[in-house]
């Protein structure tokens, strides 16, 4: 802006570089730039670097190292076990429905937030009256805390509950069922509860991802004659690409490591059974409740290893075009 | 990555070696002299599991008050926290970092002998021993080979609480005193449409103990005795505990869905249903008076249909007939907290602050001379059969520790869900014993 301004800067260049002779005066500053600049860096990134390491490195190597031992969390840990926590939860079939269990999650999130998430993205970019009550609501689950979510649908589902009641009324009471004590049903209304709480995060995000979409492009569709439907399949879908793949990596970092919901809504004699039960409650069940320490830092660890190669692969193969450089360091 | 681990690994064990410093400093620490008793200001921190607000948390503050009154250089800092939270996570890594509370809820049994193994807890014995005759037996829990590490001021046998009305209702004249007897009772009630038996499945543990008294049923008390100390369950009468809650159940004497039922605290759990005149019986502890009034719509109505009987006994089994389940609340002391932390035990268990306690309805006292205090009918009758019992075994799961009190509660909760089976209850707990 000064620039623009004559007053301010009235002889451009004159006010600027001190009295000197360029020649000598230029690489010296060029050096003092360059130190300035490794000064700012660590000046400003050392404390985050230190809380990062202390907070996030070092409980990992501790998790690593506990999970090496026989350990009940009395006394420090002194009977090594080398890697037998790690066998035993690959032999224990509740820490296989834990699994199991995480899969159903990460694949049904998917394949029921995204087409949902889609539909309602499209509607809600339109004009019409009320657009932004209905955005409003769409992401009101999303704003609420797990525990009140999980509290709520436990009161909604549990026996003689309000859906109890309403398909009673509507004449489906042939439907009701223990949604949340029946082994084979609590992991697929698990299901629905979280798809209930996160579809609002995923309608969100692609609206955002929506309103990049330059109008020009769909303005020339409609000038050529495209349908709606035609410019949404057509124009706007490809542009979502990035934000959907976006979206479809953080939905499965989540639903590997879900747990509030869960831990909350689910009944903890149907967790114990495993068929409620998913790998972070099985840690927590473990670790704290039956007091196996090394155990539930083993399973913690196997969490993590899980997530990490899930996110790896996910970048490798799905995620590399839009991330390019920001993460990897490499362009391609 | 190597140079991670390397490094975490350096400090878990400089953490290590400043938790094993920790623990020794303490070790050759004396009681002070009586005469150092009160000499300076100190702060003392006592978590307890009264959370709820009631007449139990409103009494324990009365009680610090009271102490702090009578010796104006304690001062008492309480925390109240939910007993899962308390038992589970916070008390477990208190103890592991420097700082523990001084003064602490303690549930005796396995747990306690791995506190004392790891050199947490402060031996009482020598200043404690007017209290424990005063106590009597029911203070055994709180010792670890012999040494007195904690004092119980509750302590009462499980039994089965019933509604007096239904029971009248059904054409049932006497309590049950035999397992045929109450099978017999289940089918009177369900003629009446009632639930014959509340269940709280959905926690585990109301389910669990069912097993449990089975168990002590079927096992002697020496069997008993021994699977304490060594966690060793190859008597056949671990398994012979299932076959008989397995039968048990096959009778249907409890609600619908009540795997999902909670078991207290809730006006849809087990205590709801029997608070609330739905349900006409409930397998729970001594507590259950207070727990019941918090969820009934109509306390004095509670008061009038509330009665309480004794579990029954299995005809021509080894177990002793007259041998109980039960357990208690205690609190502890922390290796290096202040004296004053015994001081303020021996008057929390003082017959005048039992009497207290027993007023409050949320347990039962231990104290001697503290018997006046209980009022409720229901729990007058659990005194009596505390007092008449041969022999007091502790909740199993608490007296195995919880890893295999874990375990076994979850395998027994696979027999109520349909898919276990008695070997995989015990199969189970030797598995969590070698864990």
């Amino acid at each position: 802006m000064t620039s623009t301004n004559p007053t301010l800067s009235p002889a451009g260049g004159a006010s600027v570089p001190p009295a000197g002779p360029p020649a000598t005066r230029r690489p010296s500053s060029r050096a003092a730039e360059t130190r300035r600049k490794w000064y700012e860096i660590i000046g400003l990134t050392t404390p985050a670097v230190a809380v990062y390491v202390m907070f996030v490195l070092v409980p990992m190597g501790f998790a690593v190292y506990y999970s090496l031992f026989r350990w009940r969390g009395v006394g420090p840990p002194t009977e090594f076990v080398g890697f037998n926590n790690y066998i035993l939860a690959f032999q224990d079939p509740i820490f296989l429905d834990a699994l199991r269990n995480n899969a159903i999650i990460v694949f049904g999130s998917l394949l029921l937030q995204g087409p949902i998430a889609l539909a309602v993205a499209l509607l809600l970019n339109r004009r019409f009256r009320g657009r932004t009550v209905f955005r409003l609501l769409v992401f009101v689950p999303y704003v609420l805390a797990e525990v009140t979510v999980g509290i709520m649908w436990k009161l909604i589902l549990t026996g003689g509950g309000t859906i109890d009641v309403l398909l009673r009324q509507i004449g489906l009471g042939s439907l009701v069922q223990a949604w949340l004590a029946d082994l084979d049903i609590v992991i697929w209304t698990l299901l629905v509860v979280l798809t209930w709480k996160y579809v609002g995060f995923a309608i969100i995000l692609l609206l955002a991802g929506l309103s990049n979409v330059p109008p020009e492009l769909t303005e020339a569709a409609a000038i050529d004659g495209a349908s709606w439907w035609q410019t949404q399949r057509h124009v706007t879908l490809p542009l979502l690409g990035p934000t959907i793949r976006i979206w479809m990596f953080l939905s499965m970092i989540g639903s590997l490591q879900v747990f509030d919901v869960i831990w909350v809504t689910s009944v903890p004699a149907v967790r114990s059974l495993g068929a409620s039960a998913t790998m972070a409650t099985y840690m927590v069940d473990n670790g704290f409740f039956a007091r196996l320490w090394g155990y539930g830092n083993a399973v913690a660890v196997i969490l993590f290893v899980i997530s990490f190669i899930a996110a790896l692969l996910f970048q490798r193969f799905l995620l590399r075009r839009d991330i390019a450089g920001a993460v990897t360091g490499r362009r391609n | 990555m190597a140079m991670k681990h390397r490094a975490g690994a350096t400090l878990a064990l400089l953490m290590t070696t400043a938790l094993l410093v920790a623990g020794c400093n303490g070790s050759d620490s004396e009681a002070p002299a009586e005469n150092e008793l009160y000499k300076n200001p100190v702060t003392l921190t006592w978590w307890h599991n009264a959370s709820q607000d009631g007449p139990g948390k409103t009494y324990w503050e009365k009680v610090a008050k009271d102490f702090s009154a009578l010796h104006p250089t304690v001062t008492v800092q309480i925390e109240a926290i939910e007993t899962n939270q308390l038992q589970r996570t916070r008390l477990p890594a208190a103890l592991l970092s420097s700082d523990p509370p001084d003064i602490f809820q303690a549930w005796g049994g396995g747990e306690m002998r791995e506190q004392v193994e790891a050199d947490y807890l402060k031996d009482l014995t020598d200043q404690v021993k007017d209290e424990v005759a005063n106590i009597g037996s029911a203070t055994e829990i709180w010792q670890v080979n012999g040494k007195q590490y904690g004092l119980p001021y509750r302590m009462g046998i499980e039994g089965i609480w019933y509604n007096k009305d239904m029971f009248a209702k059904a054409g049932i004249t006497a309590p049950p005193t035999t397992f045929d007897e109450l099978n017999q009772a289940v089918t009177k009630l369900k003629a009446i449409n009632v639930i014959p038996i509340a269940l709280g499945a959905g926690d585990k543990w109301p389910a669990a103990h069912w097993w449990y008294n089975f168990a002590l049923r079927a096992c002697s008390v020496d069997t008993l005795k021994k699977a304490s100390v060594d966690l060793v369950f190859d008597d056949p009468c671990f398994v012979k505990a299932g076959q008989d809650l397995k039968t048990f159940i096959g009778t249907n004497p409890f609600q619908p869905n009540f795997i999902a039922t909670p078991g207290q605290n809730d006006p849809t759990s087990a205590n709801g249903l029997v608070a609330n005149g739905k349900a006409a019986m409930e397998l729970m502890g001594d507590w259950n008076r207070g727990t019941l009034e918090t969820v009934a719509e109509d306390p004095e109505a509670l008061t009038k249909f509330l009665g309480w009987f004794p579990v029954p006994a299995i005809a021509g089994s080894a177990g002793d007939p007259k041998a109980a389940l039960g357990g208690g609340d205690g609190f502890a002391c922390a290796k290096n907290a202040p004296a004053e932390c015994v001081e303020f035990l021996k008057y929390i268990v003082s017959p005048e602050v039992q009497k207290g306690f027993a007023g409050t309805g949320t347990g039962l006292p231990v104290a001697k001379g503290a018997e006046a205090g209980v009022a409720d009918p229901a729990l007058k009758s659990i005194l009596e059969a505390t007092s008449g019992a041969t022999y007091v075994q502790l909740w199993l799961d608490t007296a195995f520790g919880s890893t295999v009190g874990n375990a076994m509660n979850d395998a027994v909760i696979a027999i109520f869900a349909g898919n276990g089976t008695p070997e995989k209850v015990v199969e189970a707990m030797k598995a969590a014993a070698k864990k």
